[in-house]
């Protein structure tokens, strides 16, 4: 392969797991996008915070629990997790209740993180 | 870097959270969005405010399907889709605030 | 949808013969679908299945390629963590063949 290009990818998760189908479409396409060897990044931001709460159980709503998936990301060689503090304060949420390490970001950290990307895709 | 919002700010947070969040730049107001650009809404002081930081903008179709086309608020841009193409040619990125 | 008849059951694939329900896989329902793909299974085999059985377990999905030959290295040791290895066991491809025969879906991305 000739000199490969490495373009800075963002996913950006808004949404809660369960309610809509974002969040795991957004899993998969984090896991798709892996075999390309971009930077890629995934920012945790309002709703989407929920996705990393440990002691999901979704028995009770014959709904796949994704949730294990995002501690096989590290084995994809994803290792840039953000989660925007100010989301986690207003769920009553701190690192401690998220199930894989992540890099906790004030908002205008995040924001400014947000602007170096070249690719930002939406969920 | 452009930030697009398609909810009304009356219903749903979604440009609070965006404003939160995003340095500055530009922000497209389309569908529900549009009636964030409407005067008098109680969303405007808001708006007013970010647009210290961000350059706004408005699709003109979507207020004109609302009936509300006569009343952008000041200091808004109103765009057709040729600019709302433009905006997203010009911008090194862009997030949309789904 | 297709059928498959192990033992007297009949458990449900799609077409291209992955099992639809992930609960009804057992070590019979493994063999029949490595014979219909010509494959012999041996420990190495097994090791390698059970391997991707874990894995599945443990995040609910099935490794890509890639993935599952660096996790094999890390747990079984560099001589089976390569691509010579795996697929010589599964010439069709250690995620689309041995997920098969494992009872698990295609890896996310394998087309």
């Amino acid at each position: 392969m000739s000199e490969a290009i490495v373009k800075k990818f963002m996913f950006v998760n808004r949404k809660a797991p369960y309610g809509t189908i974002y969040a795991l479409e957004s899993l998969e396409v984090v896991l798709i996008a892996a075999t390309f060897d971009q930077d890629v990044s995934l920012v945790f931001l309002d709703d989407g915070v929920f996705q990393l709460k440990k002691g999901q159980q979704t028995k009770g709503i014959e709904t796949k629990n994704f949730s294990p998936t995002y501690r096989a990301l590290e084995d994809y060689d994803v290792e840039k997790l953000y989660v925007e503090k100010e989301s986690l304060d207003a769920r009553g949420l701190s690192a401690d209740d998220l199930l894989v390490d992540v890099t906790v970001l004030g908002s205008a950290e995040m924001g400014a993180l947000m602007d170096e990307q070249d690719v930002v895709l939406s969920f | 870097m452009l930030h697009i919002i398609n909810k009304s700010p009356l219903v749903n947070s979604t440009l609070a959270d965006c404003l939160r969040v995003a340095t500055g730049g530009e922000i497209l107001l389309i569908e529900d969005a549009v009636y964030a650009a409407t005067k008098g809404n109680a969303f405007e002081p808001k708006l007013n405010d970010a647009m210290k930081r961000f350059k706004v903008y408005v699709l003109q179709p979507d207020l004109d399907a609302r009936g509300v086309g006569d009343r952008i608020a000041a200091g808004v841009t109103a765009v057709d889709y040729g600019g709302f193409v433009d905006l997203t040619v010009n911008n090194k990125n862009c997030q949309s605030w789904l | 949808m297709a059928n498959i008849e192990v033992a007297g059951n009949n458990y449900e694939t799609d077409e291209e013969g992955y099992l639809v329900n992930l609960t009804d896989w057992n070590a019979d329902i493994a063999n029949y679908i490595a014979k219909t793909e010509n494959i012999d299974m041996t420990d190495q085999h097994w090791e390698v299945i059970n391997f991707l059985r874990e894995y599945f377990e443990e995040y609910q999905i099935a490794p890509a390629v890639r993935v599952l030959t660096k996790a094999i290295g890390k747990k079984l040791g560099a001589e089976k963590g390569n691509s010579e290895y795996l697929y010589g066991l599964f010439p069709y491809g250690p995620g689309k063949q041995a997920c098969k025969i494992a009872g698990l879906p295609k890896p996310t991305g394998c087309v």
